[in-house]
């Protein structure tokens, strides 16, 4: 047994954090910043963060991904990081040249007070940021929130920076991706295409992170949303805010400074979250609906159809980010799936709202909980009382699957052990098929392992 | 840019990519870099900067001292759990993505797999964390019961002034198991060095003698410094299984906190990783008494040197014949393997950066299959590990490195556990030209005209692929998918790229033939696109009948 000392007493716990359903904010403000066409995320504080945030990121997307850090000192955690950060400035822009430096913050600057606004307007004034070149900061203190919360804030900081209201509107819809993939970011595109609304996208990693092999390097790919694409954003007719945990703060920020009105919705993930998208979308880009699209959906739908007989009542444990997983269980309860057990470590009040509204009616029975010890060793704990047909989540999930010998779909950050996500989109109703097909491939994959040779199936 | 050039009489001098690297840094970064990069003369004693802050904004590759602490050191040791006092970063980043496996016998505990942390909360920065800290350890105790616990602080605890040491000292009375903390916060030191010198010495203190057990068994050894990765210490614990060698307790690869706790019983120290775990050696002998000898297990003929060494520091008959009879099988069954892969791979050009050890010890594996390594650089190593042992009286402490607490230790009182017969059979086989204590470093072993690099950054890594244009380039996850970008492949020589073991003779087998499917594949030769060297096609709609 991998996870030998879990049992099903569950105890109250206060203090301890036991195999966490999240991480901290800085990854997530490098992720976002990675989404920018031309920018260098920049981690201030220790240099451990910075490494362990780029590894956590690598081996997600088996890709480059490029930062810089202040690499503080005890010197410099007693004196202040500013001498450390204008140095890092100077440094970045003449080795390594890029357009945009987007400085994110750790529990080391935060504790210490570092006051990055201050910092980074002493470097603009001492001239370290050369002509045509931008210097964009966010706070992202660790001991807040999780690393979607850092992901918001950075986002929130390329809004407050770069958007511009001018005199003239653009018949375009903004659109700000929460925590997704590359291949979403490209499926939302392709969507938005489809539906014939010119929108601007950010963050954008498509591009980014799943770059071609062609034999040469580029530190700054092709992909990510440029900057005039963000300062165009001021005088687009309105903001799709997909999932609040990400892009909440953002949504805001860029109404009070370009009175762009925002739709909050929930990232398009199943079949009714995407036709909240879908029909924001044509609402807000004054158009119709297309037959293309139609089709679409109705091709998941076919789908759910044929297939509901191994998806109906199935017990199913999830563990993730809440933009992501709120839709999809959402998805899961109109498939008649049962997710009983759910943990985020991400904090945030209306999680439990969502949930009840959600599962009140259909799951009564589900088990919820989110913010700090809301971990999976718990969910591994309920689990061990009464045991699921399907756990979903990040790679961290295999260790239970194993153990208790259920079916695992990988789904969220960070899967290390598996290719895919990178390519394949889970978002809109293509992505619902992919989902499905990962649902039921997992199903169908234990029933051949463990059915009896006499009912063993050709047919499913 | 310089084409690759002939090697067939030694190394180009690589002074105009040194040069050309250095033109791009502004005058004071130009100024230190000169210093860390170093065109090798194996005859000449040359010095090189190392273990000296980083550069802001160099595009490091560098970690912190809690990785160096709990990540390297203690991770690996199966029965402790290792509580992270932080937020929760530091303890999801260090949670299983090590390879140090183990092997957990029945009932036996294992808490590798699991991640725990204070999950330190905004209340707990400003209020402090140590009554979170205490609840946690109660809870920890309470729901896994384990033999000790380890508390580990991250950065801000430092900062905000919780005392580690105190609520360990304070929950082991009241607890009743061994626990005990260390001041590994991210921000000390330069690099991940200074987090293995403190779990150094939190683990001499409060494990090292807690078990004076009586001796069991002939040839009892320690292994320092071998964690495990990829099962590299199971195939060093089978060859002294065979050899009738007692392994007492391994730092730290597939361990227990007990055998730390009786290793002060062994009769010799053999140190694998030198930059981690030297600090253990010295304390040890200073203590008790027990000489320590380098070793290295990395490529087949270091692996029976080794061995042979070992026989010879015990002086038996019996052992040094089973140990010849095993070095003869293995390396029949090497060399067979050898001869099949090295005319492929031969002549091939590697070079290699990797965190304080490998990037010396693997050249070896190189050697043998006749691969040349034309650039090699350590990201955290001292000057002793490039330039050998000779430099330590040298080696200035500067001021960022001042505040690593250094130990006093003093001879032991116990008259039992002091061994005067080990002084005495060092003394005696040193009389002899036996090496105790010793480590001659990287450079003394590499070609002339080969680059030296410490810390090596993005850019200078960027511009050694375009001078040399590299076969193979050995280094870790973030240089992986750069370097391979360039149509170059790139072993990890952290992480094995999830493969091993590489240690011994089967390890070199192992590594032999990843080499063969790294350099032989045609997969790099199909990078380009079959259209791309054609002429364009200009299209035309119409249909020629």
């Amino acid at each position: 047994m991998l996870l030998k000392h879990t049992t099903d007493k569950v105890k109250e716990r206060n203090a301890l954090t036991v195999n966490p359903a999240k991480t901290c904010q800085p990854v997530g403000a490098m992720y976002a910043a990675l989404g920018v066409h031309g920018c260098l995320p920049h981690s201030h504080g220790s240099q451990g963060c910075c490494s362990y945030h780029r590894t956590a990121l690598t081996r997600h997307y088996k890709e480059p991904v490029m930062a810089s850090t202040s690499s503080f000192t005890e010197g410099a955690s007693v004196f202040g990081g500013q001498a450390n950060l204008l140095t890092a400035v100077d440094n970045i822009f003449q080795i390594y040249e890029p357009e945009i430096v987007a400085v994110h913050s750790t529990c080391l600057s935060e504790t210490i007070g570092d006051d990055l606004g201050q910092i980074v307007a002493k470097a603009r004034d001492d001239g370290k940021v050369p002509m045509g070149k931008h210097l964009v900061q966010a706070s992202t203190p660790s001991y807040v929130g999780s690393h979607v919360t850092g992901f918001a804030n950075m986002l929130e900081a390329f809004v407050k920076y770069f958007p511009e209201k001018t005199d003239e509107k653009k018949r375009q819809l903004n659109i700000l991706a929460g925590w997704v993939e590359p291949s979403d970011m490209r499926e939302l595109k392709r969507m938005s295409a489809m539906m014939k609304v010119q929108t601007v996208l950010l963050p954008d990693t498509s591009d980014v992170l799943d770059t071609p092999m062609d034999g040469t390097y580029t530190m700054y790919p092709k992909g990510g949303t440029t900057i005039p694409e963000m300062v165009s954003m001021g005088d687009s007719m309105k903001t799709l805010a997909l999932g609040e945990w990400g892009t909440d703060k953002a949504a805001k920020t860029l109404d009070n400074k370009c009175k762009v009105p925002f739709d909050m919705l929930d990232l398009p993930v199943g079949l009714r979250a995407t036709d909240r998208f879908i029909q924001a979308m044509a609402t807000a880009g004054k158009v119709s609906v297309p037959e293309a699209v139609s089709a679409e959906r109705g091709r998941l739908v076919d789908v759910i159809t044929d297939m509901h007989q191994y998806l109906y009542g199935k017990r199913v444990a999830i563990f993730g980010d809440p933009d992501n997983i709120i839709p999809l269980i959402e998805f899961m309860v109109d498939m008649d799936m049962k997710p009983v057990y759910i943990v985020s470590g991400t904090p945030g009040k209306k999680f439990a709202k969502r949930m009840e509204a959600i599962l009140a009616e259909r799951v009564p029975e589900a088990k919820y909980k989110n913010g700090p010890q809301a971990d999976m060793h718990l969910m591994h704990q309920w689990i061990k009382e009464e045991p699921v047909d399907l756990i979903v989540g990040n790679t961290y999930g295999k260790y239970i699957s194993r153990d208790e010998n259920i079916p695992f779909v990988r789904m969220g950050f960070p899967i290390l052990d598996r290719v895919g996500h990178s390519y394949f989109p889970t978002v809109g109703y293509m992505g619902g098929i992919r989902i499905l097909e990962k649902f039921l491939s997992a199903i169908m994959d234990k029933l051949d392992a463990t059915s009896p040779e006499e009912s063993f199936e050709l047919t499913m | 840019m310089v084409k690759k050039k002939d090697y067939t009489n030694g190394l180009p001098d690589p002074a105009p990519l040194k040069e050309e690297i250095l033109a791009k840094y502004p005058r004071k970064v130009a100024k230190k870099r000169d210093k860390s990069m170093v065109i090798n003369d194996p005859e000449a004693d040359q010095e090189i900067l190392a273990n000296v802050r980083t550069i802001p904004g160099i595009i490091t590759q560098r970690g912190c001292t809690y990785a160096g602490c709990k990540g390297v050191v203690l991770g690996p040791t199966r029965d402790i759990i290792n509580l992270v006092h932080g937020p929760i970063g530091c303890s999801f980043y260090a949670w299983l993505t090590r390879r140090n496996q183990t092997s957990v016998p029945e009932g036996g505990d294992n808490f590798i797999t699991y991640s725990f942390s204070t999950d330190m909360q905004d209340e707990n920065i400003v209020f402090g964390g140590e009554a979170k800290l205490k609840e946690a350890i109660r809870e920890a105790y309470e729901m896994f019961k384990p033999k000790a616990i380890g508390v580990f602080s991250t950065c801000p605890v430092g900062l905000i002034g919780d005392d580690v040491h105190a609520v360990s000292r304070e929950m082991k009375a009241e607890l009743g198991i061994n626990i005990f903390g260390f001041s590994c916060e991210g921000y000390r030191g330069v690099s991940q060095s200074a987090g293995h010198h403190i779990a150094n010495n939190q683990v001499f203190k409060n494990v090292v003698g807690n078990n004076d057990r009586p001796r069991e068994g002939k040839f009892q050894v320690n292994l320092l410094g071998e964690y495990n990765i990829g099962g590299d210490a199971f195939e060093i614990e089978r060859l002294f299984e065979e050899a009738g060698i007692t392994l007492l307790s391994t730092f730290s690869g597939n361990s227990t906190i007990e055998s730390m706790e009786y290793s002060h019983t062994a009769d010799l120290n053999m140190v694998m990783c030198h930059r981690s775990i030297n600090y253990i050696a010295e304390m040890m002998e200073e203590k008790y008494g027990i000489p320590w000898i380098k070793v290295s297990f990395v490529g087949a003929e270091p692996a029976a040197k080794s061995l042979k060494k070992i026989a010879e520091y015990f002086g038996d008959a019996e052992l040094t014949a089973k140990v010849d009879e095993i070095c003869a099988r293995e390396m029949a069954k090497v060399n067979a393997v050898k001869e099949t892969v090295k005319p492929n791979v031969e002549g091939k050009l590697a070079m290699m950066f990797v965190g304080g050890s490998r990037a010396h010890h693997y050249q070896d594996l190189f050697k043998e299959l006749g691969i040349r390594v034309v650039s090699a650089g350590y990201e955290f190593a001292h000057r002793d590990d490039y330039e050998g042992r000779k430099v330590i009286p040298t080696i200035k402490i500067d001021a960022d490195t001042r505040n690593i607490e250094e130990i006093e230790v003093t001879k032991t009182e116990n008259a039992e556990l002091w061994r005067e017969d080990l002084i005495a059979k060092k003394a005696a086989l040193e009389e002899g030209g036996y090496k105790f204590s010793d480590y001659e470093g990287m450079m003394p072993e590499m070609s002339k005209n080969s680059l030296v690099i410490d810390d090596v950054n993005h850019w200078e890594t960027e511009k050694l692929i375009e001078f040399y244009k590299p076969d193979v380039f050995c280094a870790g996850i973030k240089e992986k998918y750069v370097v391979q970008k360039y149509g170059v492949p790139l072993k990890q020589l952290h992480s094995y790229d999830y493969g091993g073991p590489y240690t011994c003779f089967d390890g070199a087998i192992n590594f032999y033939k990843e080499m063969q499917r790294m350099l032989d594949t045609k997969i790099w030769k199909l990078v380009d696109a079959p259209w791309k060297n054609e002429p364009e096609i200009v299209g035309s709609m119409t249909i020629e009948a």
